[in-house]
């Protein structure tokens, strides 16, 4: 059984991930006047089109390129050693402190906690009328789900046919869609949990939506 | 009552002072403030005889200000007054200048654009004892006072489409067109039918509507404006502004400013003062008719007098288009050639009816065409010596009495031979094969033979292809290499974080790959030079017309210098070369703009280039192709003098298409606003080389003028191909294959050589 408390104690201890940058192939560096304890920041933009911060630039055979920060954080380490000098690929030359925020943290226990079932095409998805009465009258807790058990129609292009669940059995802990709404493939449609930690999970997730402080 | 309302007006006056001058209204404007403070302060102490007498006097004091600021008005203070939420509006004048009126397909915020609005209105005129309705469609944009939902007369592109449906119905229904001019600009959104390629349609069906158009420019802001001014004759509201950019927008460019930053306002006066935009220097230039006086400060909705007077201009213009191409007019051409100087009033007695027959209708046309042919003549150099010019006049003469001898004459009976002999031919065969296929089967089953191919044509068809035969590209295949293949270096391709690409090497990349990114497919720019010889078999000798050279025709401060300087780097005279060549026995003109000489941008000299180039396609029956190495739009520093290059040019394409002409456009690198909106965007051709960018204007713009950000890659070339408004997308390595099919299945009438 997963220690979700356990998780969530791990990821207080070090409420960071820290990402090493290493050089993607041979070249002369030349960093760009990062020190330890600088702020960086990641890709931004609607569409992440704006790359992160210049953290060194790479010459190989006249060709100077750009090595950017790739998540917001903190510089803890710079091999300056390396200005200057030829280095292989996969060197290390500087390593960024992202500190996880509240999202990121959601996310990472609910991965690891829950059993997301994506949806296998692009298309509309409905609960069978047996489900969506049940979770119309008590709630999305009081649906178990076990592997093969029919749970979706799937409809595209006025076609409709049975998707049955497959996975690990429990239940059905967050509904990722609405009734009628297109999905992409790959989507997650719903999130299932196993019967005994249900609560716990809940209890984790609202401890760190309210106590999780975000690093600036 | 009369007092209070009186008194609004004034406080409303007032009020348009302030925005209008801002602190240089100074004394002035502090003067009537204090003035009004005082009249409110004491007015209930006054009985009202006196109020009345005070008021008077307040209004004359007022009257005679504004007629001192109105003496020192500069161009950036017609640009505030224009926007003003307080000048007339479109629906203003169609309340006031028309007799009745129904707006079509719009009330408010509900209409596929407010910013647009069309209405049918008529004028009432009283002929001897009679009482005639004449009927105009009134198109134009429509600012309104200050309401946010017509985007301060910002038309949409379906707004313009809305605008084309209605003068095509004014063509139907045979009544003369009256379009306003009351945009900034258009908005810039690329969803379809597309800012550019929009106003790019509305040009190329104007150039040729058989209907009086009659336009009244009040903001003529570049291209949105040019979506319905295309016309017979051309009024401006003397506060008006004609302009190929915002002042502001100029300032920003001047400045090199970033996205986000305001340029200073003194740079935008100085814009606005340079870029010639009054309605002063477009009458000068020519390119408007006449102007229409507005009151001292510019035109408001109580200027009942100024309604009056433009309903007289109205009129008056619409009477002189069709009088001009009417044949039975006497008296009234010489009282309408008196009445341009005379009193409004006047005006109304001359009564003509405009609609138009089917000669008169062409004769529109034609003279709307020669109109414009004749513009911008002084803001060119044209190198050409007289004798050159009378020389390549009489050339052209030639060419056309030839084409027409050869393809329209003997062509029409050597084509109707071709074609009974056709006739024959295949009755011939059908006989052949019906009395000979029997006969043949039975010899060969008599002798046991069967038929067969020959082995060298079955192998052809059937085997498979031999590498070791030679390579499947060629080395040496390019006749040109682009100088940027001799240095030794890698370059990286701007997807190899999302396709993995491998750096390259630029000597493979640019001579063999000819810049094409072997693993994505990402076409690194190349030189214009490239094309001209590896696909357009360019040769110095055939280019035509290079004597034409850009100059600075508005003396636009600081621009002169940059010019020598592209002139010098370049060894061109302007941006655009036209030649003409020979591809696989195709002869064709090819027109190019460089993105080398000044981004690319169009103005006077490259327009002419680009007529003459049609007009050489024209006489001796070739296609004409035109290729876009990229172009930044209209030359902001030759202001209206390249603006007006969009209907000119437009007018050249509609007149060679109509003459049954293929016209061909190829898109690369980056091609964006005014010739997208007009010569290049109105071709039923249009192509782009993979990894082009073709849009109305740049993302910054975009999101400067509507707030919207867009998505990378939101004017790509594959973009534009889903959103229609172009028609393919080549590799650069096949262009010279695809541009052969090409014209061998698309195009007009005149194409011979097929």
């Amino acid at each position: 059984m997963l220690n979700v408390k356990g998780l969530l104690e791990d990821i207080k201890a070090s409420p960071y991930e820290e990402i090493v940058i290493a050089a993607p192939h041979t070249g002369v560096v030349e960093f760009a006047g990062i020190r330890p304890g600088d702020k960086v920041q990641g890709r931004s933009g609607t569409w992440k089109e704006k790359p992160g911060t210049v953290l060194a630039h790479l010459t190989r055979e006249k060709n100077r390129k750009p090595l950017c920060a790739p998540e917001k954080g903190e510089v803890v380490e710079v091999h300056v050693e390396l200005e200057g000098r030829f280095v292989e690929a996969g060197e290390p030359l500087a390593v960024i402190r992202h500190f996880l925020t509240r999202k990121e943290v959601i996310e990472l226990i609910l991965k690891k906690a829950l059993s997301l079932f994506p949806a296998p095409e692009k298309a509309k998805y409905y609960f069978v009328p047996e489900i969506d009465q049940k979770l119309k009258v008590s709630g999305k807790r009081s649906v178990k789900l076990r592997d093969g058990m029919e749970v979706f129609i799937v409809s595209r292009m006025k076609r409709e046919t049975v998707l049955p669940y497959t996975g690990p059995g429990g239940i059905i802990y967050s509904v990722y869609f609405h009734r009628g709404d297109n999905v992409d493939a790959g989507q997650p449609l719903i999130g299932v949990c196993p019967e005994d930690q249900l609560s716990l999970i809940q209890d984790v997730v609202t401890k760190v939506q309210s106590e999780w402080e975000e690093v600036e | 009552m009369d007092i209070d309302k009186r008194l609004r007006e004034l406080a409303a006056r007032l009020a348009y002072v302030n925005d209008v001058f801002g602190p240089k209204g100074g004394a002035n404007h502090r003067l009537m403030n204090s003035r009004l403070g005082e009249f409110l302060d004491r007015r209930s102490a006054m009985d009202p005889d006196e109020q009345l007498r005070r008021l008077i006097q307040l209004e004359d004091l007022f009257a005679f200000l504004e007629k001192k600021l109105a003496a020192e008005l500069t161009p950036m203070d017609l640009v505030r007054i224009v926007r003003h939420p307080q000048r007339v509006c479109l629906k203003d004048i169609l309340e006031n200048v028309y007799d009745n009126y129904t707006e079509i397909g719009g009330k408010d915020e509900f209409s596929i654009d407010p910013s647009m609005l069309i209405a049918r209105a008529y004028f009432t005129r009283r002929v001897g004892e009679r009482v005639v309705n004449q009927s105009v469609m009134v198109i134009g944009q429509e600012k309104g006072h200050g309401e946010e939902f017509r985007n301060g007369g910002s038309v949409k592109p379906w707004g313009n489409a809305k605008a084309l449906h209605y003068m095509r119905v004014a063509e139907t229904e045979n009544i003369p067109v009256h379009s306003f001019v009351f945009t900034p600009g258009a908005y810039p959104i690329e969803d379809y039918p597309g800012a550019a390629q929009q106003i790019a349609r509305n040009l190329y069906e104007m150039a040729a509507l058989k209907v009086p158009v009659i336009c009244v420019v009040s903001e003529g802001g570049s291209g949105g404006a040019e979506a319905v001014a295309l016309a017979d004759k051309r009024l401006m509201l003397s506060h008006g502004y004609y302009s190929v950019i915002s002042p502001e927008g100029a300032a920003a460019i001047e400045a090199g400013l970033r996205l986000g930053q305001k340029a200073p306002p003194a740079l935008a006066d100085k814009c606005a003062r340079l870029l010639k935009i009054t309605a002063a220097d477009n009458l000068r230039f020519g390119y408007v008719d006449r102007i229409v006086p507005e009151p001292a400060l510019g035109a408001r909705v109580q200027d009942y007098d100024f309604f009056k007077l433009l309903r007289g201009e109205l009129i008056m213009a619409t009477n002189e288009v069709v009088g001009a191409v009417k044949g039975m007019k006497l008296f009234r051409a010489l009282a309408m050639r008196r009445g341009a100087n005379r009193e409004a009033f006047e005006v109304e007695n001359i009564f003509m009816r405009w609609t138009l027959n089917a000669k008169a209708r062409e004769r529109l046309v034609l003279r709307r065409r020669r109109k414009y042919r004749a513009m911008s003549r002084k803001a060119r150099l044209d190198g050409r010596s007289v004798l050159r010019r009378a020389w390549m006049a009489v050339q052209g003469a030639v060419w056309g009495i030839n084409s027409f001898f050869r393809h329209d004459l003997l062509g029409k009976h050597r084509r109707r031979m071709q074609r009974v002999m056709e006739e024959i031919g295949a009755e011939a065969h059908l006989v052949r094969e019906r009395v000979g296929r029997p006969v043949r089967s039975f010899l060969d089953r008599v002798s046991g033979r069967e038929r067969l191919a020959s082995d060298e044509a079955r192998q052809r068809l059937t085997r498979l292809s031999r590498p070791e035969e030679g390579l499947c590209r060629p080395e040496g295949e390019w006749a040109y290499l682009s100088p940027k293949s001799r240095e030794d270096r890698t370059v990286t391709c701007p997807n190899a974080e999302t396709h993995g690409c491998r750096d390259l090497w630029a000597p493979d990349l640019y001579g063999e790959f000819a810049g094409v990114c072997d693993c994505c497919g990402h076409h690194f720019p190349m030189e214009y030079e490239w094309y001209l010889h590896n696909v357009f078999n360019y040769s110095p000798s055939r280019e035509f017309n290079s004597e034409i050279e850009s100059v600075n025709p508005l003396s636009y401060e600081g621009f002169g210098l940059k010019l020598e300087q592209a002139k010098k780097n370049s060894g061109r005279k302007s941006a655009c070369v036209t030649f003409e060549t020979e591809m696989q026995d195709v002869k064709a003109v090819v027109a190019v703009l460089t993105a080398t000489f000044r981004g690319g941008t169009v103005g006077a000299a490259e327009g002419e280039k680009f007529i003459l180039a049609a007009e050489r396609a024209m006489s001796k029956r070739f296609p004409l192709i035109a290729y876009v190495h990229g172009t930044a739009g209209i030359r902001i520093h030759e202001g209206t003098h390249g603006v007006i290059q969009m209907p000119r040019c437009v007018m050249a394409v509609r007149r060679y298409i109509d003459a049954g002409g293929l016209y061909l456009v190829l898109y690369d690198t980056n091609s964006y606003a005014g010739p997208v909106a007009s010569f290049l965007g109105c071709s039923p051709y249009q192509f782009a080389v993979r990894s082009s960018n073709i849009g109305f204007a740049g993302p910054g713009v975009i999101l400067e003028t509507t707030g919207l950000e867009t998505p990378p890659h939101y004017q790509g070339a594959y973009q534009a191909l889903a959103r229609g408004h172009i028609h393919g997308v080549w590799d650069r390595r096949e262009i010279g294959r695809n541009l052969y099919q090409a014209l061998m299945t698309m195009g007009g009438r005149n194409l011979y050589y097929r």
